[in-house]
């Protein structure tokens, strides 16, 4: 292959653009992956490339996100919850989408891209079960076979999700190994793409993995971001002065980020206590990426442990690293509990009941509100808690919470 | 300059034998009688797993050694220092992720190697563009990096490949994960042979060779055979003898 005249970078202008030849964001990202799996990384490198250069599939990416999944996806401002926190809450409502979550972005635009790549299957990874539900959503609509893996811890606390997934007719498959999380649910993925690569495509389910996919799966998301700033200019006449998301992998808060990384916004990452992987962790090398990890003195890599499924996770996307380290974005935990009183508070005092992920959002802004009276704060509500009201349910009667 | 296994190998070669490798998951209950019986039963070199906690390229059998040996308390120190008093006589070559290095640091981990004795390292994980901090630290000390080439590499890749390749060239026997199959992939020789059409460096197949008619098999194009799941199932259900008998059964096999 010659590149004599490489295509000019997506994104060059902003801080937030196309990472490097090796896919790496400053010195974070790559592609570690077996040799089996690398022509199919630049295979799916210069499909996405082609796609996302096409005006054709961008647009037929537009309508499908408008006419399937539902968005644009609303901002509402939070009255009570800003009046009780003495600033100005706006809530990009990624829990009304589609499938209940912001992750029906990403899918959709994978399975496109599998499908004008002549893959006939997906498999996925899933922690909460939202990636699942939404991979074998979007199967389903365009007729893919469809392959979900998932720790068995997870399995057992997101039964409804697992039943959803099953009912799109997908192959739902308990994984056993290791912490039987989501991380091995990713390893699991991974072998089964070793084993299947001809005709599957990996439908991960971050902003994670070797290279393409931080970059590709930002990209599919970035419509959150790009609408909420196009949304808070109409509502306020201004830019935010704080932009909040839960933290796992990081594609939501990525999606959000993206939109507003090059105004003035201060952009916060809220991770787990349990699976702080930028606050605790070290570079590390898993799952295909060069990331903040949580590992043990020897380079094994940490179990994660977190009330929320969906954010067990000891990486954290290259991109969330880069973004650390140029002190960009900013990346503080909160706890299990912070995260209980969060998730109650929003559905009494707002009626929307969250998912436990972007409860962590609401948490570390009800810590830190004190901080910032008066300031205005876009949160990404990515994710609707129905998944989570058994757990809940559960939580709260053991604490003597609930009537 | 040729490295020892390297060298051994392709001596190897010359006499017009075929060459066997088993591999044993590092800090596994019976791990070194293990070694020790492979040695004595016609290996011409060892694998040597360091376990790691999402090792990605393995399937079921070599996943749960490696986890058993982790919750007994396995750790790259322990194993590395335990090799100097295996006493066997043949190469080593450790065979692990690419994480346990990184965070060690590449000059670090390698000098460790050698100082246990070890000749060779395969990072399954760390391919040809991401792997040059790893192999100048390697090169600077002594340590030859084993490259892997799987089947689904464009013709114009090989090459490169095995530019890089110390010691012997990988060949993976199919698309997969290792593990025992009932057959051999066509993939396998395929593979094999199409690397022999470009390289002087020895090549060996792994991944999916999973007995001694196998093993045979694939001897007939291939510079010799890995014996990854199939030796570790044997250990993990009967212990050291039963690797040693194994080794023997693919040893007469290869020979024959």
């Amino acid at each position: 292959m010659t590149d004599t005249a490489l295509p000019p970078k997506f994104d060059a202008e902003s801080i937030m653009t196309e990472p490097d030849l090796t896919g790496r964001f400053g010195e974070f990202g790559g592609r570690f992956v077996p040799e089996t799996l690398i022509p199919a990384c630049q295979e799916l490198d210069a499909g996405f490339r082609d796609a996302w250069t096409d005006p054709s599939f961008r647009e037929e990416f537009a309508t499908i996100l408008r006419d399937y999944a539902g968005r644009p996806s609303l901002l509402t401002e939070c009255f009570r919850l800003g009046e009780h926190l003495g600033l100005r809450v706006l809530m990009k409502r990624e829990d009304l989408n589609h499938t209940g979550s912001h992750k029906i972005n990403n899918v959709l635009g994978q399975a496109m891209l599998a499908k004008r790549m002549g893959k006939t299957r997906l498999v996925a990874e899933t922690g909460a079960g939202q990636h699942g539900v939404a991979s074998a959503t979007a199967a389903a609509l365009m007729g893919l076979e469809c392959k979900v893996y998932m720790g068995e811890v997870d399995v057992e606390r997101q039964a409804l999700n697992v039943f959803r997934m099953r009912l799109l007719g997908a192959e739902v498959e308990a994984v056993q190994s290791g912490s039987r999380t989501l991380k091995d649910a990713v390893n699991e993925a991974m072998r089964d793409w070793v084993a299947t690569v001809g005709n599957t495509h990996y439908c991960l389910g971050s902003v994670m993995g070797p290279h393409p996919y931080p970059w590709m799966v930002r990209q599919f998301h970035r419509v959150i971001g790009d609408e909420a700033r196009e949304q808070c200019r109409a509502l306020t006449g201004d830019d935010p002065d704080v932009v909040v998301a839960c933290v796992g992998g990081g594609s939501n808060a990525i999606g959000i980020f993206s939109g507003f990384v090059d105004t003035r916004a201060r952009l916060v990452g809220v991770e787990p206590a349990g699976g702080a992987a930028v606050a605790r962790g070290v570079p590390g090398v898993v799952h295909g990426m060069r990331s903040y990890l949580m590992q043990d003195e020897y380079g094994q890599v940490e179990e994660a442990k977190s009330i929320s499924a969906g954010l067990d996770y000891p990486g954290v996307g290259p991109e969330h690293s880069y973004l650390s380290s140029i002190g960009r974005a900013e990346y503080p935990n909160v706890t299990d509990d912070e995260v209980i009183e969060a998730f109650k508070l929003l559905s009494r005092i707002e009626g929307i009941i969250p998912a436990l992920e972007p409860a962590h959002a609401i948490a570390w802004l009800v810590r830190e509100a004190h901080t910032m009276r008066g300031q205005t704060v876009v949160l990404n509500l990515s994710g609707r808690g129905d998944k989570d009201v058994s757990q809940m349910m559960d939580v709260l009667t053991a604490r003597g919470e609930l009537a | 300059m040729t490295g020892r296994l390297e060298a051994h190998l392709r001596e190897i070669r010359s006499a017009g034998r075929k060459a066997l490798v088993p591999y044993i998951t590092g800090g596994y209950p019976g791990w070194e009688d293990a070694i020790r019986a492979a040695a004595a039963n016609g290996a011409d070199a060892i694998e040597i797993g360091i376990p790691f906690s999402d090792p990605v390229m393995d399937g079921p059998v070599i996943q749960q050694a490696s986890q058993a040996a982790l919750e007994s308390g396995t750790t790259p120190q322990s194993v590395l220092e335990a090799v100097p008093g295996l006493d066997v006589e043949i190469p080593l070559v450790v065979m692990t992720y690419y994480n346990l290095v990184h965070h060690d640091g590449h000059r670090r981990f390698a000098h460790r190697m050698v100082e246990a004795g070890i000749s060779g390292c395969i990072l399954p994980d760390l391919p040809l563009e991401e792997s040059e901090p790893w192999t100048r630290a390697a090169d600077h000390e002594g340590i030859e990096t084993v490259m892997l080439a799987a089947p689904t590499a464009p013709d114009e890749r090989l090459p490169r490949i095995a530019a890089r390749a110390r010691g012997f060239l990988y060949s993976v026997g199919l698309l997969g994960v290792t593990g025992e199959r009932d057959s051999l992939a066509a993939s396998a020789t395929a593979l094999a042979a199409r690397l022999k059409a470009i390289t002087d460096v020895p090549v060996l197949v792994g991944v999916g060779v999973s007995n001694a008619q196998q093993a045979y098999e694939v001897s007939r194009v291939a510079d010799g055979v890995i014996q990854g799941a199939s030796v570790v199932r044997r250990l993990v259900e009967s212990g050291p003898d039963a690797v040693g008998d194994y080794v023997a059964e693919v040893r007469r096999a290869i020979d024959s």
